[in-house]
Parts: C-alpha cells; sequence; structure tokens
C-alpha cells in the first residue's frame, strides 16, 4: 500500500476521484475509459462466440472432398450454399418443410400461451387478493428449480393414450404454461403496475377481465415481450422431448439437425448446410431483437 | 370485498357499504367476480402444470415399480426390481460418472470466464451493447447444433482443433476416444453456449453494486484487484449462488450435446460420454423398450440432482461468506438480487 502524501486530498468531495488518480488506475467504478488490452480481451472472445457459426458457413459452401482435403476449405462463404440448402430441403429421407412450419407453429403458440397464462397469473398474484395466495406462489418458485424434463415416461404413456405420437400438440400442450413465466410476470407487474389504474377501471365498472384486458396485459407488454423471446428460443432448440415423440416425417427442426447426421453422414458439408439452415431463423430474431434478449436477461432471466 | 391488496391504504373496489341493503343482480355477479377472478386467473398455470408437469413426475415413482414396457405397457407390480437391476448395470454408474465429470468441467470454468467477462464488460467501455450481444450470440444456437458443430470441431482425423495442435508440434487427442478428452469437448459445448449468458447475469448484479462502496475502498488505497475480490465477489454472492443451482440442475440432466457428439448418439463405443438421460432414453426407447427401469433411472437423477442442488448451495453459500471476510458490510444485497437474479 502507497503511503499518501501529506498534501494529498483526503476527505470531502472528490476523495475518491483524487485517490484513483494517485493509484494510477480507474477502479472498476470508475469513468475512466479502458485501455486497448480490453476491447482486445473482448475481441477474441466475440470471435470465439462467431467462429463456429462461421465455420458451419464455411463447410457448408465447400464439398465433401474438399473439405476430407482441408480443414478450412476457404475464408469465405460460397453462394453454393444455397444450392446444399436446397438440397437438405428436398432430401427423401425427411420432411424439411414440415419441420420448419412445425417448429414455427410450436414456438409461436407457446410463446402466445406462456405470456397470456402467465400475465393472467402473474396479475392475480401480484395485484389481487385471495386465500392461499402466498402458499401458492411460493408453490411456483419452488417449481421453477423442479427438473420436469425427468416426467418424459408418463408423458410419453400419456400421450400415448390419447393417440398423439408423432403429433405436435404433443409437444405444445405440456409447454403451454411456464412457472418461471408465472414468477417472471408477477415480479414486473408487482412494480409496473400502480393500484391507482386498477381502481381506476374498477371505478369506471369495468369486470375484472376487462380490467386485466386493458389495464393489466398494457402494463405487462416489456416484460411480455421479453418472456415471448425466451420461450420462443427455448421451443425453437428444445430437442429431447420431441425427439421422443416426433419422428422424421413430422419433426421440428432440432430433430432435423439429429436426422440430418444420420442421413447425410457421409456428406459432412451437406450436414452443415443444413445445420446452418435451423439455426438462421434465430440468426434473424437475434439481429432483430438481441438488444431485447440482453435487456431481459440483465434485467433477471433464468435458464430456460 | 376489496380486490387489492398490499397497497398502503388498501383502495376501494366494489360499492360502498351502505348501498349493501339493495343488492341488484349485477352487484352480486361483481362481487363474485372479484371473489372467484383470481383463483380462476391463476388455474391455467396450475391445472395444466399439475397434468403435464407434477402429475408425470409423481407417476414416475408408480412406473419405477412396475414391469413396464414400450409396447406391452404395465405387465404388474414388481417391487423394487427395476432399482436392483439398475443398480447391477455397470452402464448406469459409468452414466453417472460421465455426467458429474462433464458437469464439473463445464460448470466450474463456466462460472470462473462469466464472472471476469462480467468484470470486464462492467467497465466504462463503448458500445456497450455490441459487446453484450456479442457474448451472447452462441445462446441462439441449439444444443443439438453445439454438437454436431464441435463434433467436428473436435474430430479425431481433421477436426480443426486437432488439425491446430498438429501444426504446432503437439499430439493429436483422441476426443472421440479417450474418455477424459470426450468429456472436455463436451463440456467446452456447454461452456460455449451458456458462459454469455451467465456473463450478462453476473453484470446486472454488478451493476447493482453500491457504487460508494468502490469509491470508499480507493480511498482506502484498495487496488483493482482488491477491490474486485473484497466488494464485487461478496456483493454478487446471491448470484452465484443461483446461477451455480441453475447450472447444476441443467447440467446434470444433460443430453442434447453428448447425444450429437458422434452419428450413432449412445455415448461412444464404451460409453464414454454416455449421460445419465442418454441412459434413461436408452433404457426406454432404445433397444430395450423398458420403461420401467427407464422411471426407475429418472426417479434416481432426480434423488441425484437434488442432492447436488442442496450441497452446492451450501458449499457456494460458505465459499461467498468467508470470501466476505474482508470485513465490507453485505449490504443491499437484496438489491443485488432483485436486480439479478430471476
Amino acid at each position: 500500500m502507497s503511503s499518501v502524501p501529506m498534501t494529498a486530498q483526503t476527505a470531502g468531495k472528490g476523495a475518491a476521484r483524487a485517490a484513483a488518480r494517485r493509484q494510477g488506475n480507474g477502479g472498476f467504478g470508475s469513468n475512466r475509459r479502458p485501455r486497448w488490452l480490453t476491447y482486445t480481451i473482448l475481441g477474441i472472445v466475440v470471435l470465439v462466440s462467431i467462429a463456429p457459426l462461421y465455420y458451419t458457413l464455411l463447410l457448408g459452401s465447400s464439398d465433401q472432398t474438399t473439405i476430407s482435403q482441408h480443414v478450412i476449405p476457404q475464408w469465405l462463404p460460397d453462394a453454393i450454399i444455397f444450392d446444399r440448402f436446397r438440397a437438405v430441403i428436398d432430401n427423401g429421407s425427411f420432411d424439411f418443410m414440415r419441420a420448419l412450419s412445425n417448429s414455427v407453429i410450436i414456438s409461436v403458440v407457446t410463446s402466445l400461451s406462456v405470456v397470456l397464462f402467465s400475465t393472467l397469473a402473474g396479475f392475480s398474484f401480484a395485484k389481487l387478493r385471495f386465500k392461499g395466495r402466498r402458499g401458492l406462489l411460493v408453490f411456483v418458485i419452488a417449481t421453477t428449480a423442479v427438473p420436469t424434463q425427468l416426467g418424459v415416461i408418463p408423458l410419453w404413456i400419456i400421450v400415448s393414450d390419447l393417440g398423439w405420437q408423432n403429433q405436435i400438440q404433443a409437444v405444445i400442450v405440456p409447454a403451454l404454461v411456464s412457472a418461471f413465466g408465472v414468477f417472471w410476470m408477477t415480479q414486473y407487474l408487482e412494480s409496473a403496475l400502480p393500484y391507482e389504474l386498477i381502481e381506476a377501471a374498477r371505478v369506471d365498472g369495468a369486470s375484472m377481465i376487462r380490467t386485466f384486458w386493458s389495464v393489466a396485459l398494457p402494463a405487462a407488454r416489456p416484460a411480455a415481450a421479453m418472456l415471448a423471446l425466451f420461450t420462443f428460443i427455448q421451443q425453437w432448440t428444445n430437442f429431447f422431448w420431441p425427439s421422443i415423440v416426433l419422428s422424421q416425417d413430422n419433426a421440428t427442426l432440432p430433430v432435423v439437425v439429429k436426422l440430418l447426421q444420420g442421413s447425410f453422414h457421409t456428406d459432412y458439408s451437406l450436414v452443415m448446410a443444413g445445420v446452418f439452415l435451423t439455426t438462421a431463423p434465430l440468426i434473424i430474431v437475434f439481429i432483430l431483437a438481441g438488444r431485447q434478449l440482453v435487456a431481459g436477461i440483465m434485467q433477471g432471466a433464468v435458464k430456460g | 370485498m376489496t380486490a387489492l391488496t398490499t397497497a398502503p391504504t388498501p383502495p376501494r373496489v366494489g360499492p360502498p357499504e351502505k348501498r349493501r341493503r339493495r343488492v341488484g343482480f349485477s352487484q352480486r355477479l361483481s362481487r363474485w367476480d372479484v371473489k372467484v377472478s383470481p383463483y380462476l386467473y391463476v388455474s391455467p398455470f396450475f391445472i395444466i402444470f399439475a397434468i403435464t408437469g407434477l402429475f408425470p413426475l409423481l407417476y414416475t415413482g408408480w412406473v419405477s415399480l412396475h414391469h413396464w414396457t414400450l409396447i406391452g405397457g404395465d405387465a404388474g407390480y414388481i417391487g423394487l426390481d427395476n432399482f436392483t437391476a439398475v443398480f447391477q448395470q455397470s452402464e448406469f454408474w459409468l452414466s453417472l460418472r460421465n455426467t458429474f465429470m462433464i458437469f464439473v468441467l463445464s460448470s466450474v470454468p463456466q462460472v470462473i470466464i462469466a464472472i471476469v467477462l462480467a468484470a470486464i464488460l462492467n467497465q466504462n467501455i463503448r458500445a456497450k451493447t455490441f459487446w453484450r450481444m456479442g457474448v451472447l450470440i452462441p445462446y441462439i444456437v441449439a444444443p443439438v447444433a453445439v454438437g454436431l458443430i464441435f463434433g467436428q470441431l473436435f474430430a479425431d482425423q481433421y477436426g480443426v482443433i486437432n488439425t491446430a495442435l498438429h501444426a504446432i508440434g503437439l499430439p493429436k487427442i483422441g476426443w472421440h476416444s479417450n474418455t477424459f478428452a470426450s468429456w472436455s469437448a463436451i463440456a467446452t459445448m456447454v461452456n460455449f453456449r451458456w458462459v454469455g449468458y451467465n456473463t450478462l447475469i453476473f453484470l446486472a448484479a454488478m451493476q447493482a453494486v453500491p457504487h460508494d462502496l468502490y469509491e470508499a475502498a480507493v480511498i482506502d488505497g484498495a487496488g483493482r484487484m482488491r477491490q474486485f475480490f473484497s466488494i464485487t465477489l461478496p456483493q454478487i454472492r446471491a448470484t452465484i449462488i443461483f446461477v451455480v443451482i441453475t447450472s447444476t440442475i441443467g447440467g446434470l440432466q444433460i443430453f442434447d450435446e453428448p447425444r450429437t457428439f458422434d452419428v450413432y448418439g449412445t455415448g461412444g463405443p464404451s460409453h464414454q460420454w454416455e449421460t445419465t438421460t442418454m441412459y434413461l432414453w436408452n433404457l426406454g426407447w432404445g433397444p430395450q423398450q423398458n420403461l420401467g427401469r427407464a422411471a426407475a433411472v429418472a426417479w434416481l437423477l432426480f434423488v441425484v440432482i437434488v442432492i447436488f442442488a442442496l450441497v452446492n448451495y451450501f458449499v457456494s453459500s460458505r465459499i461467498s461468506t468467508s470470501e466476505n471476510r474482508g470485513g465490507k458490510p453485505a449490504k443491499r444485497r437484496s438489491t443485488a438480487r432483485k436486480g439479478a437474479t430471476r
């Protein structure tokens, strides 16, 4: 620890800044711009984040003979990848377009449903009084930590009793609600929805559901959008249960990724083109809504 | 009669007391509305969760006590036979070992790297949103896709990583043959997908740390390292515990990445990277088609996860508490938690 010169400011306004100046470093909380080392590290991290996807693009732009001879076939992607996309879509062993539309339907329907039911329950937990409210809320919070994936065996038994095997409702129905979503909306509405607004609506003679629809739901919009985004990504990348209950003629994109591996393992360039194709929609979502995703996680998201 | 709660002065909703005598139909309807609606609104969650989440989990216990096959269905009560059969399978113990090792190799570096990255991002850098989005990119790649891509990067013969190792004069590593190497490769995939996500969670926690703590530390002559270990770490303690617990619950169920690590998806020729969830899948929907035994494995894994989550909770609380010995009071911990966890 360096000794402080007698003349230096050690107390009062600006003491911290003065001390920091003496230390010759900004500290974590300071406004000083960091040096090049910071940007170098961050640059490397972002490169590492992008590299696997970029590599997928490169392999997909090549062909099997080339990639068996050169680890990095070329440095830039090539338009030939569109032919490979075509080949993946037109393949004979599974229905790619069906999987794409299934993925879209499942992700959209579950996002809407999770948002609706979570906001409804969140409104009730945050703003209404009823017996058992605390207990039920604690139950919801505890539920967020339960590994429900381990219930697949009875889920499979139920689904086969209903004759839902290989049908997408078998994937949709278990994903219609989310304990995390309920907790998330409860927390948000607690602070974002003033009692005065509800009161005003009630005084104007609005029913409870009307109050929910025209007061709570609009107030919940920012958190609802983030919840929808998380649910969408979670369902788009979901593999375990769909891979059990769906088959190749009626799959989802993650199931297709596994099928690609099995069907074309002699042509890895085609496999990688397919992998990129299944990821591309989320890349677009990320470009459009990545900012909100970052904000959502930082506001306190949970792993999906 | 009032439906609203916890406000300093409970706002009045519904008709005033004195007009109660002339209760009309619409008023009775309104009172009923106020009473029943809260339950109605939470019920979709509880009903659907009870059917598709809670019931299956509990019913797993029932199935595990029966001889139950994929095609034949329930063929009668057999007590704990499924459990004893599973315990006698070396594959089960191997799967637990693999799951545990992949979990350790992924969660420990993941948390450490994420905290360091968060500290780097928690400076006054330019283009904040750009860097934050940059570290989050891997999150949008599906775990199955990550498995396939990294399966290629870690290919034994012509993979990028082995080629690079060879180029700098190191021996190639048998990522798909060596047991420890295969764990490391799979752990790398998990780390790839989750480091950025956890970085943002830690970053949010760090931003909630009161600024005056750092100012006080600077006045006391603390350097950046000292500030990091004596203020930042103790202050984000609740978030560290939270991330450790969630990665325990998720990590011990790992399936997608090891399943796509090679073409066969069975966890390697001698089960080197077969995880417990893969073993469960294999028992139920693989060649054995034995749902009863798969259910036994599911229950055992459930117990393991609960134990690990509790152990990790106590361990990470202890570690963070001892890091706190520097004496800075961890005031406003609740703020950090609210800002960052869940």
